[in-house]
């Protein structure tokens, strides 16, 4: 759709406001160090979550991942083989890693989120059931495997083969759907920053996933969030895992290149 | 009422309507037609005429109007009110009762890239949930019910 100038000059004059309201805004710009206007989902939130998050004794997120932890050295599956056996130890192995999910994976010809590709390594390395979507062991092991990228910039979409799948996720994004017959852009790009019964809208960059959502009392995937959006526009949810939402996440990731992962964290 | 009486209708509508008729909205699946003339729908779409106190409720309503996920109005029990759109206080005295009506039927006839949702219209959708497909999100009365509770918020 074509971007509303005059919507979007309105919300930053908004977020002006916000901004001086909020002095996260200003340090998660010069955090991200590009001064280029894009601001992480933290810089909504308000002074008590962005404290929680920070704050790795108060974080709820960290109890996923100290689970994901535990799970990274258990022997699981055929093969009785711990994540750990193969990739040691995950601060060094597994930094950067989730930075840079989605990714293309050659054996499917088509990307892959991280859940996906823990259980594509459980079914093939380990020879182990996969776990299903949303469970607290998926959440947990990629909360783990989130964490060794925090503080790191997000590097998702460089490969080249992801460039069809990358536009097809912006198609998705600026597809009005549902029966409130909305697209993704029309609240992220054209009116972030204004309120939607009373909560401002963000600018959509997934930088923390899996979040600890204190709307669900507990941690979820992107993949979780983007169902919320989609039942909130009335619009058909698609399965978990659907190429959809896989080349959306993409679309995201790519869009918020550059910016610095906050894996686990902690959204209202 | 049929196709061939609800066309008919129309017909007779259009014929009497002046040369300013700009289209006739198509009428969602067992739902009233309506005619639009320049930006309004002058005409009700129901024989009874509409409910203010109703069109209150709903318009605070979160599963029904949904007015107030976007604007914010004289609803001072409403703790949650959103800032996306104009504030609804007054909207009775900037708009007639048949400009109001063709922005809650289908506002994007006016504005095409509007986020305002058209709230009587089912066609041009993509994706529509299964429990809200072929479904308008309002009635033709609820909306008639909206128009007379906005029509009263003149300050």
């Amino acid at each position: 759709m074509t971007p509303r100038q005059p919507g979007r000059m309105t919300a930053r004059a908004a977020l002006a406001g916000l901004a001086a309201a909020l002095p996260a805004v200003a340090c998660l710009a010069q955090q991200d160090g590009r001064q280029d206007g894009r601001l992480s989902g933290s810089a909504f939130m308000s002074a008590e979550t962005r404290e929680m998050q920070a704050d790795d004794a108060a974080n709820p997120g960290m109890l996923s991942v100290l689970d994901g932890e535990a799970l990274w050295s258990r022997k699981e599956g055929a093969a009785g083989r711990a994540c750990a056996d193969c990739h040691s130890d995950a601060a060094t192995s597994m930094r950067g890693v989730a930075a840079r999910f989605p990714a293309f994976d050659a054996a499917r010809n088509a990307p892959v989120n991280l859940d996906q590709r823990i259980n594509i390594c459980r079914a093939e390395k380990q020879g182990a059931a996969p776990f299903a979507w949303e469970s607290p062991e998926i959440l947990a092991l990629s909360a783990y495997v989130g964490l060794q990228s925090r503080g790191l910039p997000i590097t998702a979409g460089e490969d080249p083969r992801l460039a069809p799948f990358i536009e097809r996720g912006r198609g998705f994004y600026s597809l009005r759907q549902g029966q409130l017959d909305l697209a993704c852009a029309s609240c992220h790009d054209d009116n972030w920053g204004r309120l939607l019964g009373s909560s401002p809208i963000p600018q959509a960059h997934p930088t923390g996933y899996p979040i600890y959502r204190l709307e669900w009392q507990g941690m979820g995937s992107l993949q979780r969030r983007l169902r919320n959006c989609l039942a909130g526009v009335r619009a058909e949810p698609f399965a978990y895992g659907a190429p959809e939402y896989v080349e959306l996440e993409l679309f995201l990731m790519t869009r918020a290149h550059g910016m610095v992962m906050e894996t686990p964290a902690v959204r209202p | 009422m049929t196709g061939a009486a609800a066309g008919l209708v129309l017909a007779l509508a259009l014929s009497a309507m002046p040369a300013q008729v700009r289209a006739a909205g198509p009428a969602p699946a067992g739902e009233p037609a309506y005619a639009v003339v320049g930006d309004e729908i002058p005409a009700p779409l129901t024989g009874q005429p509409g409910d203010a106190a109703r069109g209150r409720a709903i318009a605070a309503s979160r599963q029904k109007g949904l007015c107030l996920l976007c604007h914010s109005g004289p609803f001072p029990e409403e703790r949650f009110q959103g800032n996306l759109a104009p504030d609804l206080a007054g909207v009775g005295a900037r708009l007639s009762e048949g400009r109001l009506r063709l922005r809650l039927v289908d506002g994007r006839r006016l504005d095409p890239d509007t986020i305002m949702p058209s709230y009587y219209r089912t066609d041009g959708l993509n994706r529509v949930g299964a429990a809200w497909r072929d479904r308008t999100l309002l009635t033709a009365q609820e909306i008639e019910d909206l128009v007379a509770f906005l029509a009263t918020l003149r300050n």
